[in-house]
Order: C-alpha cells, then structure tokens, then sequence
C-alpha cells in the first residue's frame, strides 16, 4: 500500500480497474456541476420511480374500474374526438424542446453566444407552451369533474395520481423553464466567457431529463 | 472544448472570505463553521428527544408517575423520540456534522465543491427542525402515530396529533430530504472529483469510505420518504385514497376507499432500511479510523472493509421487507428477504471479524476513544446477533412488535452509533477545538454510558421473550405478563434516567475544555490521516495555508517498523520517511 509515487501503479485485471478509476484528484474527467447534475438526476429518478410504482400500486388495489384514459384524454376540433391529441402536442413540443437544447448545448461550446442564446430562449419557449397546454388539460378535467379525491368516471385515485404526478413533473418543467433563462441571460452577458459553456450543458442534462420522465409518464399513464 | 480539470486549479479556488463577524459565523460557507453548525442544532433537537424519552420511561417504569404524562402524550413522546433520534439526530450529526467536518480535511480539499450550496443545507436543516418542533404547540399536539407512520390510523381520529401534528411531520420530512440533498451532492462531488494529488480513492480513510457510501444511501433512499410523505399529505389534506382502503371510524364509513396501507409501508421502509445503514456506515468508519489509531496498528484487511462497506450499501436495498414479515404480505417475500438479511450479515460480521484483529496484539493506548470505540465492539455485535434472530421469518412472529425488537435495534442503531459519536467527538476534539478534554471526566461518562446502556436494553430481551408488546401505554392486567416484569420495567426506568442524567458530564467536559482545557498539540494521538497535518490547530478557512497538501501513503501506516516516530503521516514522501529511518537505526533501512 505504500507505492513510491503519489500515482497508483497500473495494474491488470479487476485490480487494475479499480485502481485506475480511483486514481487522484477525480473520478470522472468532468466539471463538478456536471457531476453533480448526474447524481441528483439519479436521485429524481428514484422520485419518480417511486411515483409511478405507487400509481401501479394503486391501480391494483382499487376497487372501482379504472376510466377509460382514451376517451378522458380526447378532444375535438369541429368533428369526431381524437383520442390523446393534446398528449400527443404536448409530448411533441417537449421533444423538441430537447432538440433546440441540443443545438444550444453545441453552440455553447462554439461560444457563438447570439444563436446559444437564442436557442435556450426557444427550449424554454417550447417548455412554457407545455406548461400552458397542462394546465389548459387540468382546465378541462377540472371542469368534467375530476378532482383528487374523486372523479365521475371511476376509481378516485385516477384523479389522484394523476394531479400527482403531472403535478410533480409540471413544477420539474417549470422550474426548468426558470432556470434555462437564468442561464440563458448570463450567456448573452458573456458570463461564461471564462468559466466555460458546460453550464449549458449541465442545464441540458436537467433538461432531457425532465423530457424522458415524460416519456414514462405518457406510456405508463395514458397509454397503459 | 478545452476543458482544465477543476481540481488542477487548487491555487485559485474561488473562496468566499468573510468580512464580518456575522459572516464568519451565522451565515458561513466554511464547512467547519458548517460542521459546527449541523452538529450543534442536531445535538439540541437530540436533546429535546432525550428528554422525551424519559418521560416515556417514568410512566412505563412507575405508571402515572408524571401527570401530564397520559395515553395521547406517552405516543406523541414515543412518536417524536423516534423520529428525531433516527432523522434530526443521528443522520444530521453523522452526515451534516462530521461529514462536513471531516469531508474536506481528511481528502487534503480546501472546502466541499459547492460552500454556498452547502450553507444552504444547514439552514434547510434548521427550517425542517423549526417545522417539527412547531408541532408541539398546534392544537392536538405532534403525531403520535408512531415513528413508522403507518396509515391508515396516522390519519384517523383517536390518534393524536391526528389533525395538525401529522401534517407539519411531513411537511418537516420534506424540508429535512431537500436539505439532505443539497448537502449530499457535495459529500458525493466532493469525494469523487476534489481530492488532493495522491489521494486515490484506495487510500482514503475508511470515515470517508462509511460516509460517502452512506450519503449515496440517502441519495436513493430518502426519495421513497419524500414520495411516501407527499402521497400521505394529499391523503390528508386532499382527502385521495392512495393509502387508505374503505375504513369505518367509529362505526361511521369515512370517504376512503381502495388505497393500499402496505404500499406505505414498501415506501417507508425502502428508505428505512438504507436508513439504518446511513446511521451505520459513517459509524463504521469513524470507528475504524479510531481502533486503528490507538491500537497503534493498520486497519485489518483495509480493502476487504471497503468492499464490506459497498456491499453492505448495495444489499441494504434489498432487505426491507424483513420489517414487514407480519404486515400480511406475501409469504414467499418473507423468504426473499430473509435470504437478503442473511446475507447482508456476511459483510458486517467481516468488518466486527476485523475490528478484532484490528485490536489483536495492538500497542493499545487505552484512552477515552478508544473506550467508546471498544464499547461499540460489544453493543454492535450484541444487537447484530439479535438480528440475525428477527431475519428469520418464523422468529420474528412472535419477537415483532415486542421489546425484543426495541432492544435490537437500540443496540445497533441507538447506543452502538452513539457509543461512536462519542469516540469521535473526544478523538477529534482536540483538533475541532484546540484543547484537550478532560480525560478522566471522559472515562467516566464512558462507564455511565455503556453500563447504563446494557442495564437498560439487555432486560429488554428477556421482556420481548415473555411477549411484552411495544408502544403500550401501561400493560394492565395481563395474564401473560408476571408481575415481576413491572420491576424490570421500574429498573429499566431508573437505569435510563441515571444514563440521561450521566451526559451531563460530556457536555461540562466538551464546555468546560473549551475555557479550561489545556493546548493541545497538533496531533495528540499521532494519526497519520491529513486532517491532523493541517498547518493551524484548529484549521482555519482554506484549511492548508498556501498548498495543498500531497498524499504518498494511505492513512494507516502505524508501528511502522524503523519510523523516526512510530508512524508515518500520509503527506510524508517515501524519501523522507526513509532518510528518517535511516537517520534512526542505520541498518534496519526499509522492511
Ligand atoms: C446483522 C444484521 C441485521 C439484521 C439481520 C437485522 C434484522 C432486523 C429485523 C428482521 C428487524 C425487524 C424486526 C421486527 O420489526 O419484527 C429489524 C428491526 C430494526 N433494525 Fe435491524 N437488523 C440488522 C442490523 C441492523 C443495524 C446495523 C441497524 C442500525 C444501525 C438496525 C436497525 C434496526 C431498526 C431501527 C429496526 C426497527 C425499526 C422499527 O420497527 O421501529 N438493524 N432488524
Ligand atoms: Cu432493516
């Protein structure tokens, strides 16, 4: 254990995997911020893990049927509902919105501060418009009836979890959307000129984030 | 992307220098000042639950003794002496106070990666506790739901604290996983990407190994509290049925109907039992560090207890259920995570086994540490072996819910850690304060601590056996319960409130040293880790002066054979500590 050098020597095999990943200084060739984005995202992983099995859990044990989440989630411009057409909106913004994201993340890199800027306006645009399309979604169930405790359609904890859960991830999104603006006016004041532009890809890792837990959400709780 | 390493840029850390005297103390970003801080306000919050305790005590060992002391306060006393002790106590002391503490020291780091964030955390730690302590002065009083929480009665009327009480608890809860978090990321960050040239992870201290591995527990595992803690909100406040089936309330049907109580209990102990471990972890590796440095000899087996220390972090996570064998689920679970329990035993026995040989034919200075240190060898091995017991599925039938399973887990999870706490706040104590304790005070309260400690739970087996159920207000006129275990329960009783009575010594010890204890030196003990090297005693913001320190040797070179003293401290290079033997015996050169 007492090596000569302040440098473990390289080894084969296990050993020589372990050790060269806990050589000094750092683990992962990375700026701290970003590090610690990918351990909290795991952590949120956990929240939301934790939601959805409790949502499946209950859909269980309920006594009452569960409510057709086709019909619930239909709407209808002039003619015939379409079934899940907003969710299918909604989820189409957000993905863009990760697209856009993207293109920020490169710009940033190539410190073209103008189209960076421009580009996280335009997630955090993409992500607002979500927001508004939840909300306009919340309206309407509202309206027809369900409410946490209770809903005309069937089992009360469908309005449970549902409140719940696109509650949870809503305040993900917006906080999100906050957030990218704060990043977004410090690129244009070139305050990252000297830190580096990982920032912004630090806030797009929250970013796709928010979006993929989407993607959970819409298939196990429209879909299934 | 030309990207420099944050860590190579040790020189121009941005520190954040206090001007004034608010700075440098109240609103502080030094992770000792934080440290201090955490530590501070858990060891108050532990008080309050102390104190709780023994009022408990007095009406179970001399029924209606304390007037005020009736059924509804005897389960809001049992209720938030758990919690507090679990939560606000232990997990803050271990993790907020010596993680802080000792995080950046024992790495050579000048302070954790994020000190704002890490400020943040303390005083999130301070709202969750203002929160909680709120809930004795709403109408109806705290929870008295027990410190599980178990719906569906958490909510109903006839448990007390029914109506307000709960909902500041888990308000509280929230606050204290947000808090939990902020500081958390920057144990885990800092531990990975900020450590001094040299340190690789292999040769960190093994208190460093216990608390990073049990602030990534409290990463995974406090989400299923926060999950459990919404949902039971939105149940109470909003009136959902997530955990609360179709139940009558004396005789009426309340507005509840298909929620699963059981889906509370899989979130509650899927953070509970990681939680227990995130007690354990950091108290395994103080306690190492302790052992190691009085018995003036390495660390036995130091890689093997860094594997036990993952191993037992990942199994923890899939163990839980074993709190669950008479909540009416599956059978065939039972036998799954029996079989994990049993498991999980392997790799803490493997660390007892080396704590042993650790002590065997050790240059043992039998100092105040090392008292407690070797106190929590018997207190831990005694409670794992009652663990073993409750794992088996068809043991813990009749032993759950009775004393046998409060006095297993006061063992292994109250005195053993605390035993801990107390090795490490009088080792480091000269280093946190830069005076020494008073020795013979400190052995003392040893004595107090630890006899009075068995005094206390070891009866508490033997009333298990007979059945004795916990959480009872008095026992009544039992047919199965001898009248002579009322007497145990009065001994118990006095046997805790002399134990309660007996910290006083440490707190007149740890204050009193502050004004009346001499100087210390720099490293009293003669330990090799970092946080002993620091230029100033104790270390001052920025912890190493100019530079950064460089680490040759992992932390455990003791009795070294030849040393000019009888260790070589871990920023100590190869050549000097060879010129140094060299210089002693001029043909011992080396091993
Ligand atoms: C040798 C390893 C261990 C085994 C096999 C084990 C097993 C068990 C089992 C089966 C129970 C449930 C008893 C029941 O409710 O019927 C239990 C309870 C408990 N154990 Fe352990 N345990 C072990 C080590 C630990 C450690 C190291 C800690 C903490 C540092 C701990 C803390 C607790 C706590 C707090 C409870 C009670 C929770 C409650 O019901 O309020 N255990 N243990
Ligand atoms: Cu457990």
């Amino acid at each position: 254990m007492s090596e000569a050098t302040t440098q473990a020597v390289s080894q084969e095999g296990m050993t020589g995997m372990v050790g060269d990943w806990s050589a000094d200084r750092q683990a992962y060739h990375v700026p701290w911020g970003k590090a610690m984005m990918w351990i909290f995202l795991v952590s949120d992983t956990f929240i939301f893990s934790c939601f959805l099995i409790g949502y499946l859990n209950v859909r269980v044990t309920t006594t009452d049927p569960w409510p057709p989440q086709s019909e619930i989630f239909a709407l209808s411009f002039g003619g015939d509902p379409i079934p899940l057409i907003l969710i299918a909106i909604m989820t189409f913004v957000l993905i863009t919105s990760s697209g856009t994201m993207a293109l920020a993340v490169n710009f940033g890199y190539q410190k073209d501060k103008a189209k960076t800027f421009l580009l996280i306006c335009t997630t955090a645009a993409f992500g607002a418009t979500f927001v508004g399309m939840q909300a306009f979604e919340w309206s309407k169930l509202i309206a027809e009836g369900v409410r946490p405790w209770g809903n005309p359609f069937g089992a009360p904890q469908f309005g449970s979890v549902f409140f719940m859960v696109t509650g949870f991830h809503g305040l993900h999104v917006t906080g999100g959307v906050i957030y990218l603006l704060w990043v977004a006016l410090r690129v244009k004041r070139g305050y990252y000129d000297n830190k580096g532009y990982e920032i912004v890809e630090i806030a797009g890792l929250y970013w796709h984030f928010v979006d993929l837990v989407w993607v959970f959400i819409f298939a196990f709780f429209y879909l299934l | 992307m030309a990207y420099v390493p944050l860590a190579d840029q040790d020189q121009d850390m941005e520190m954040h220098h206090p001007h004034s005297w608010v700075e440098k103390y109240v609103w502080s970003q030094d992770h000792k000042v934080i440290a201090i801080q955490y530590g501070g306000l858990a060891v108050l919050t532990g008080i309050v639950g102390l104190v709780l305790s023994l009022l408990f005590r007095m009406q179970l060992g001399f029924p209606e003794s304390v007037n005020f002391v009736d059924p509804n306060f005897y389960y809001q006393a049992v209720t938030m002496h758990g919690m507090i002790m679990v939560v606000y106590f232990l997990t803050a002391l271990f993790l907020g106070g010596f993680g802080n503490y000792m995080v950046p020291l024992m790495l050579g780091a000048r302070d954790m990666v994020f000190p704002f964030l890490n400020m943040m955390s303390v005083w999130t730690f301070l709202i969750s506790v203002i929160i909680l302590m709120a809930s004795f002065f709403v109408g109806g009083g705290p929870t008295g739901a027990g410190w599980t929480l178990y719906p569906p009665q958490t909510t109903m009327a006839g448990t007390p604290g029914h109506d307000a009480g709960i909902i500041l608890m888990l308000v509280s809860l929230a606050v204290f996983v947000v808090a939990f978090t902020m500081g958390g990321l920057n144990y885990v960050v800092t531990i990975l990407q900020y450590r001094c040239r040299g340190m690789t992870l292999m040769r960190m201290p093994l208190t460093i190994w216990g608390i990073f591995v049990a602030t990534v527990l409290g990463l995974f595992a406090f989400p299923a509290l926060l999950v459990a803690c919404i949902m039971m909100m939105f149940d109470t406040v909003l009136g959902t049925s997530f955990f609360m089936p179709a139940v009558l309330e004396s005789g009426t049907p309340l507005d509840y109907e298909g929620g699963s109580p059981i889906l509370f209990q899989h979130l509650f102990w899927f953070f509970g039992h990681p939680e227990v471990y995130i007690v354990a972890l950091p108290a395994f590796g103080l306690v190492s560090d302790v052992l190691s440095v009085h018995a003036r000899k390495n660390i036995f087996g130091y890689r093997m207890m860094v594997w036990a220390i993952i191993a037992i972090g990942g199994l923890s996570f899939i163990v839980w259920a074993h709190h669950m064998y008479v909540s009416g689920m599956n059978p065939y679970f039972g036998f799954f995570f029996a079989t994990t329990t049993l498991i999980i035993a392997v790799p803490t026995a493997l660390k007892v086994y080396n704590w042993l040989l650790t002590l065997w034919e050790g240059d043992i200075r039998l100092n105040a540490p090392m008292y407690f240190a070797i106190g929590f060898i018997f207190t831990f091995i005694h409670g794992g072996l009652t663990g073993l017991f409750l794992g088996n599925v068809v043991i813990d039938l009749p032993l759950s819910d009775t004393y046998f399973v409060v006095a297993h887990f006061h063992l292994v999870m109250g005195v053993s850690p605390i035993l801990v706490l107390f090795a490490a706040l009088y080792h480091w104590y000269p280093k946190i304060s830069g005076r020494m304790y008073n020795e013979t005070m400190a052995k003392v309260h040893f004595w107090f601590t630890f006899l009075g400690a068995y005094a206390i739970y070891l009866p508490m087996h033997y009333l298990g056996f007979l059945g004795v159920p916990r959480r009872y207000y008095a026992l009544g006129n039992t047919d199965f319960i001898p009248l002579s275990a009322q007497d145990l329960n009065s001994s118990i009783t006095i046997a805790a409130l002399i134990v309660g009575a007996s910290q006083i010594l440490f707190f007149i010890n740890i204050i009193g040293s502050l004004k009346w204890g001499k100087k210390a030196d720099p490293n009293p003990w003669g330990a090799a880790s970092l946080e002993w090297q620091t230029p100033d005693t104790p270390p001052v913001h920025g912890n190493w002066g100019e530079n950064l320190p460089t680490v040759y040797r992992w932390a455990y070179d003791y009795s070294v054979p030849g040393a000019a003293e009888d260790f070589i401290p871990q920023n100590v290079p190869e050549s000097e500590a060879a010129a140094a033997q060299d210089a002693k015996s001029p043909e011992s050169n080396g091993e």
